[in-house]
Parts: C-alpha cells; structure tokens; sequence
C-alpha cells in the first residue's frame, strides 16, 4: 500500500504494508538510521520521534495511523549545519554514553523544552520517561537545566 | 596470528613510509608492515601501529578497543597524544580493524615492553583468568576494565613516548644539533638556542627512519598536560545527530532481513516446525530450521518478524522443561550442603567448637539471574559467499566475533572480515561469552546465500541472554571480646571471575572462603564487574551485619579493620566525609556505607535514603569516592561512576531474571523494569589520585551500590535485605 510522509520537510512516498510501525518505514524505507529500534513495546523511547513537534514512539505505531503530520527524526532537528540548543547542550555537558537511546532522548526532551521552557524536576521526571542503560540521567537533568538557564538569560 | 607476534623480541620493528609519511610498526615482519599500512588506508604516517602522523601535523591515534559508553575512544588518545606532546586539538581517533595485529593479547605477555613474558611490574595488575582467556582466544578484548590500565599504559603511553624520541631524532638529524637543545611542545619541535622549529608533520617522514625505543621514559604525572584534564570525548558529536553508526543500522546492497525465534528452554532442539503459512506471506525468503530456533528469512525486517509469529514449531527441552526458578535455588542449597567446596582462602583459625552461641553471627544471602539489556538489541550482519565471509556487528571482541564467523562459515579467519561498529551497550554481553549473535547471523547467510541482518527482538534478547549468575552465599562470623571479627566463615554457590572476588580487605585473623559450582541450564557470561558484582553485595552486607552486632557504627567499624588497606580507608573516609555521615535516622532519612576493589580501583559509596509510610524506598543521594591510581580524563570518571551507580541501582531494585518450566519469564521492560529519570539520587563523585597503578573505571562503580543502599534501609527499617532484587521486599514492617 502507498503512503506519503512528511519527515524533515521532505515529502517521500513507501509502498509498505499498512500495519508497518513507522520505525521501520524510517529506518528501513527512508533510511533515517538515527530513528532507534529499542524495545518495541514503546516502552522504553530509543524510537522517539516529532508527529507536529510532539514526542511520539514510533514502535507500535502503524503507517497507516500517520495522517499527514509533519515527522521530524533527530537527523532533521539541525538546522543545516548548526545544531539546536538541545544537541549543543548535549556535547557541552557529555550527556552521551553508548549514546544509542540519546536520539530519542533529544527528541523527547526537546520537546518538553518546545512545551515547558524552564521545567521542574518533577516535570522532567514525569515527561522524561525514555531509558537509558548507561545512566546518562544526571547529565540529562543538568543539560535541560542549562539549557533553561541560558534562555532566561537571553 | 598475534601468537606469532607474541614470539617476536621487539614490539616495535622498523618505520615504514606509506603515501608521504611515518609508518613504524610494532610488528616485525615487512609483510605484517604491510598489512598494517594496508590497514591504515595507505595514507601518512603509522607509528607503533597505533599513531599515524600525516605531514599536515595531524595525528591519529588507532585505538584497538571498542567504544560502548565508556570514553575508551578518547582516554586511549589522550594518554598516547600526552606523551607524545601533540596539539590535542589536531588529535583524533580511528577505531583499529580486527587484526590480530591489534589485539591486545600481547601486553599481557609484556611483549610491549620487550620481553618474551609478563614483566615483574605487570604481573600482579593483570587478572589471572581474564589474561587466560585472552590467550586462548586472541581477543582484541574490550573488556575487564582493561583499556587504559593495559593498552593505555603499556601501549599507548610508550608509542608516544617512543614517537617523540623518533621525532626529536629527525629534528636532531636536520639541524645538525644535539638532541638536548630541543624541546617539544603541541606537535612542534623547537631548537631552543637558535629558534627554529618544524613540525611532527614535517618531520614524520625522517622520524620513520629511526628505530623506536621499546623502553623510552615515560613522564612524570606533573609533567601531563593532557591526561588529567576534561577533554570532550570524540565520539559525543556523532551521537547528537542520529549519525553514529551501531552494528544494527549496517548497510549491504542486497541485504535481507532475518527474525529469529529459539526454543524456550535454553539448550532445547526444534522437533518440527509448521511453516505453511508464514512461507506464503509477502517478502519471506526462506524458513531456517537452526536446530535450536527457527529464523524467517524476508526483504523488510518488519515482514521477517511478522512472518516469524506466523511459524508454530514443536520443540524438546529435554530435563530443564521442568524446571522453575525455587527449585533452581533449592539445588544450589543442596549443593552448598552436600559438595566438597574449593577454597579462595584459608587462613588462621577458624573453628566454632566451644565458641559461644552469643558470638556467632550466621546469614545467608541470595541474588537473582541479571540479564544485560543493552538498550541496542543484539544483531549481525553476515555475508558468506566464495569463500568468504564478512561480518558487521558490534562487538566487544571483534577477533572472536571473526573465529566465530570462520567457524560457522567454514572458512579460513584471514578470509573473514569484521566491520566494527559503536556498541549501544555492551556490559560484558558483546564479548561472545557463548558465541549466541554472530553464529547464527553466519548460518543464515550461508543458508540462504546473500547478506542478512539478523535482528533479535528484545524479548529474544532478554530471554536468551548471557546471565548473570544467580548465586546463594552462606556467612558464619565470629566476634572476640573487643567485638572485632576473629573468624569469617564463607560458601558460595558459583564461581567465574575474577578470583579475588569475595575476598575482604579487611583484618580478619581467621578467614575460611570457598565455594562450590552449582548451576542450572541457563547460558552465563560476564556481567558488568562480573563476580564482584555480588560479592560486594555479600560481604559488605555482612561486615554491616557485624558492626551492629558489635553495637559499632557500621563506618568506624569498618574503619576500624581497615588498618592493612590504606586505600580503602582513605575512599571510605573521603566519601564519609563528604556525605557528612550519620548514624541512625535522621529528618526521616538514613545512610548506608560500602567500600570494595575492582579491577585495580577502589570505590567507596555513601547512600542516603528514605522508607515511607507505604514502604516506598527513595534512594536520595550518593556519595562516591573512587581510587583508580590516576586520573586519565576525569569528567569521564564521573559519568562512569554515574552510570555504574545506576546500572547497578536498577540491578539492585528491579533486576530479576525468573525461571518457569525451563524458560525466562522475563521478556521486555515493562516485567524486566529499569530505573527510569525519576529515581536517580543525587551524585557526588570525588576521584582520589594515590598515585597507585591505574585501576579500570568502567565496573569499579557498580560493586559498592547494592550494599550501601541495603545498608541504608537497614539503617531506616531494621530490615536487613539478603535477598534481591529490593522490589520483592516488603519494607513497610520496619516504617
């Protein structure tokens, strides 16, 4: 069956069956290899990607269910060659280990920023459920601080 | 072969010039030199094999061991670039083929310090069975907390230290001068008297005519202007934009797809296999019978895996089909009463006869089964065609993944390539404990003759894993009149390594450790600080155990015993001190102390935590102190010392690995939970350099966490916690 995506501002067209999660069709289809198969349940949000700036697990979400929103995978979230406040703070404070569950991370979080440009702690903990084998969390927490501090101060 | 190398006199042969610039090989052989160039891209300047100067004055540094997190692509090149005295920022990494040339197998021979075998210096720093293992096997081995202690100090740091000799040598050479009016500073050499410099790029050329010192003097710490800085890791930016590669976004033109399902029962065989429907649905390719599981073989991933439900087959799991996870524990019990045990130790007395009742103080301690769960689910990627088979996969020892490959392709290792790739995890279970992901990823290719990537699902990747060893471990200590343990009594149920495991640092007169092997059917493999990893939990729950028998605080009485290990008092004071240490309750909450060894370093965590009215355990903070020797890049200790801790927290709290009729219960993260965001405890780390031998840093950290937190909530409940994992623990009683 054929679809037309959006992801990252380019339109592209798949002819996959209509149950394909949109994992898959990133990865496999369109060659989005930062989109990150985890668990497969949306359990654990290696996967995450924007549906209209929304943070969405793309794991268990069939093709079929995308209606035209704009997909926005970690390899579009730079623009051009700059990245955004989110992948900068991410060198700056090495939030990164194995780095395998960091692009959904990023996009989880940028998200929560995109909504809540200074959170709380408890707004982090409640919207930043993705996991990370590594324990990069401390680093997370203080990354999306300073990333708040730095907006106040501008 | 390595083994071949490891005969040869000298690490480093003569340089070679390839494209330009310097290639001096460790390897003796022109052909071997050959193959290194080959290796290196045929471009600049090799030195020692591991660093490559191009006559831009960038240097390369090839690093042998795989990166999973824990900064190894970067420490490795800091250390060699220090002694080297390069401009950092005209520093970078390659990760270095599997090429036996690379394996680190001969360091533990001392090769790389010019001897045929282990040098006094090096022989008590390397772990008797991980050493074995890597002989056996020719392992370019990431792994044992190895990388920088190892290759780093006796690799990296000595081809530097030997390339700018090389460099000074040219220098000397071109400008006719005595090689004491240099100095060397950020890739340039300087002839002090009359000002005139060159590059190590201008100069790399002439250097590769000079033989290389095996032995050059290494520098003093203060002399470091690399090491022990924060450097950013150079493998962070690939990391942020969805660009970094891992074994399972890998590429072949042609490539198919497969989804593989196993016998439940580990060590089971398939009886038969109803393929009808799955054969008929689109893109399946083929249906393989493994043996001990069925692949389906398609053109998208996502229709090999749909397929694969569709596949019923039958399967015999002989004897272990009935087994479950208490009559798992009942065996190891049986077999703790029953077996002769082997001893780790035994030493001064230890006889309970006519030793009052009062003075004896018993426990029995359990934890469970560990799976790995790296967030990346196992994969491969295989081709075999001609004689030939190429290998793409993450792997923390891509010189067994290739004689894993050979085997399984039947053909020659020189014929078999590995393409390394980032590891999302590894925590021991990429090391092919069991060979269990690059085997059958071969077998398919074979079967259906082109590339396939393999892709296991995380209920595969949970249910067959490489475990953690359950294990049961058995106390009897005994206090003298000062309250001070005269007798320390321990059996246990399993035995890996490291040996040095459960043994205590502390002064204990009589000490009698053994253990006997008692196992089920499960496959094993090292699990992040491998044995220590439960011995920590055993023994410092019982020297806790101790001190309040004693009436002690828990801290002063381990520091009490602490006089024969300086180190261990100076981490476990550091990290008290810090935390401001209390005994008892206080504003709700209580702290737990740990202290223990792990591959050269010792780590030292003070937990602080609290139980709630509904028994709810909230681990607040941590603080840590760790003694690795020296401080290669210290930000990356911190995140090591961070992840450890939480790794281990999620072990300790949620880590259960359940047996029913022979098969995991546990399948994917929500029956197999993880510590998430909003259970991570504050975390101070302080980095103690004494200045002894590096230790490793990426397991060091885990050991002491389990404990120091059980040692909290004893401290808060009066619950003492033998048996983990904590979420099978009702803590509400003590409240």
């Amino acid at each position: 069956m054929k679809f037309t995506l959006n992801v990252n501002d380019q339109i592209h067209d798949v002819d996959v069956e209509p149950d394909t999660p949109l994992l898959w069709v990133l990865r496999d289809e369109l060659g989005f290899k930062g989109v990150k198969f985890g668990c497969g349940v949306a359990a654990c949000g290696a996967c995450t990607v924007h549906l209209d700036g929304t943070a969405t697990r793309t794991c268990v979400l069939p093709i079929d269910a995308i209606d035209g929103e704009a997909i926005t995978t970690i390899e579009g979230l730079a623009d051009a060659d700059v990245l955004s406040g989110v992948q900068q703070a991410w060198i700056d404070h090495q939030v990164p280990q194995c780095g395998y569950c960091q692009s959904g991370m990023i996009m989880a979080v940028s998200a929560l920023l995109d909504e809540i440009p200074n959170p709380t702690d408890d707004d982090i903990d409640a919207s930043i459920t993705n996991i990370c084998r590594c324990g990069s969390y401390p680093r997370v927490r203080k990354a999306i601080h300073a990333i708040a501090a730095s907006k106040g101060d501008a | 072969m390595s083994k071949k190398l490891t005969r040869r006199k000298f690490l480093m042969g003569s340089g070679a010039v390839v494209g330009g610039g310097l290639v001096l090989g460790y390897v003796a052989l022109p052909n071997q030199l050959n193959d290194l160039a080959k290796a290196n891209k045929g471009s600049g300047a090799v030195l020692s094999g591991w660093i490559r100067i191009t006559p831009d004055n960038k240097v390369t540094v090839m690093v042998p061991h795989s990166e999973m997190g824990q900064g190894v692509h970067t420490a490795l090149p800091m250390m060699a670039a220090d002694e080297l005295d390069a401009d950092w920022d005209l520093v970078s990494m390659e990760q270095a083929p599997a090429l036996s040339e690379y394996a680190n197998e001969p360091l533990g021979e001392g090769f790389i310090v010019g001897g045929k075998s282990v040098p006094d210096i090096l022989a008590p720093l390397i772990n008797k069975a991980f050493y074995q293992i890597a002989q056996a096997m020719n392992l370019q081995i990431t792994g044992g907390s190895t990388s920088v202690r190892f290759t780093g100090h006796y690799g990296m740091r000595v081809a530097g230290a030997a390339a700018r000799e090389m460099l000074l040598r040219a220098a000397a050479q071109e400008w006719e001068v005595s090689l004491n009016s240099l100095s060397a500073s950020k890739g340039v050499v300087t002839h002090l008297p009359s000002g005139r410099s060159l590059t190590y790029g201008e100069l790399a050329e002439a250097a590769s005519t000079f033989d290389p010192n095996p032995t050059p003097v290494l520098k003093a710490k203060a002399e470091h202007t690399i090491v022990g800085t924060k450097r950013k890791r150079f493998d962070i930016p690939s990391k942020v934009d969805g660009s970094a590669k891992y074994g399972i976004d890998a590429e072949v033109d042609g490539m198919l797809y497969a989804a593989i399902a196993r016998v439940p029962v580990h060590g089971g065989t398939v009886t038969s296999i109803d393929e009808v429907a799955a054969a008929a649905m689109p893109g399946v390719k083929k249906i393989c019978n493994l043996g001990y599981g069925v692949a389906v073989v398609a053109d998208k991933y996502w229709r090999a895996k749909k397929a694969l439900e569709a596949v019923n087959f039958e399967f015999d799991g002989g004897e272990a089909s009935t087994l479950n996870s208490s009559a798992i524990s009942a065996k190891f019990e049986r077999d703790l009463d029953t077996m002769e045990p082997e001893f780790d130790i035994e030493k001064g007395d230890v006889n309970f006869e006519g030793v009052s009742g009062s003075n004896i103080h018993d426990a029995q301690y359990e934890v469970p089964y560990q799976a790995h769960a790296c967030m990346e689910p196992l994969n491969c990627t295989a081709w075999v065609r001609d004689g030939m088979c190429d290998v793409w996969t993450g792997s923390q020892a891509p010189l067994m993944a290739r004689a894993t490959a050979a085997n399984a392709a039947e053909v020659d290792e020189e014929n078999v390539t590995v393409h390394g790739f980032m590891l999302g995890g590894g925590f021991g279970r990429r090391i092919h404990a069991e060979n269990d992901y690059v085997a059958p990823a071969v077998e398919i290719s074979k079967m259906v003759g082109a590339p396939v990537k393999t892709v296991w699902s995380r209920e595969e990747d949970m249910r067959f894993d490489e475990y953690r060893p359950a294990v049961i471990s058995r106390f009897r200590g005994v206090l003298d009149e000062g309250n001070k343990p005269s007798m320390w009594y321990n059996r246990y149920s399993d035995k890996r390594e490291p040996v040095e495991a459960p043994l205590v640092p502390y002064s204990i007169p009589g000490q009698s450790i053994g253990y006997v092997v008692s196992q089920s059917h499960l496959k094993l493999g090292p699990w992040r600080s491998v044995d220590h990893s439960q011995h920590a939990f055993f023994t410092e729950s019982f020297i806790d155990e101790l001190a309040y028998k004693a009436g002690i605080d828990p801290l002063e009485y381990r520091l009490s015993l602490l006089g024969d290990a300086p180190r261990h008092a100076a981490v476990l004071r550091a990290a008290a001190v810090k935390a401001g240490w209390y005994s008892g309750k206080r504003g709700g909450r209580a702290m737990g102390a740990a202290v223990h060894e792990s591959f050269g370093s010792i780590c030292a965590h003070i937990a602080e935590v609290s139980v709630d009215e509904s028994g709810q355990l909230r681990v607040h903070r941590v603080f840590s102190a760790v003694d690795c020797g020296e401080a290669i890049n210290p930000d990356n200790i911190e995140s090591q010392i961070e992840s450890a801790i939480i790794y281990g927290m999620t072990a300790a709290l949620y880590g259960e690995i359940t047996v029913e009729n022979g098969a995991v219960v546990q399948g994917n993260f929500p029956d197999y939970e993880m510590v998430r965001m909003d259970e991570v405890p504050e975390i101070d780390v302080q980095i103690i350099e004494s200045g002894a031998p590096l230790g490793g840093m990426g397991e060091p950290g885990l050991p002491p966490i389990a404990p120091a937190i059980t040692n909290a909530i004893f401290a808060a409940t009066n619950i003492r916690v033998r048996k983990l994992p904590l979420m099978n623990v009702d803590l509400k009683a003590g409240v």
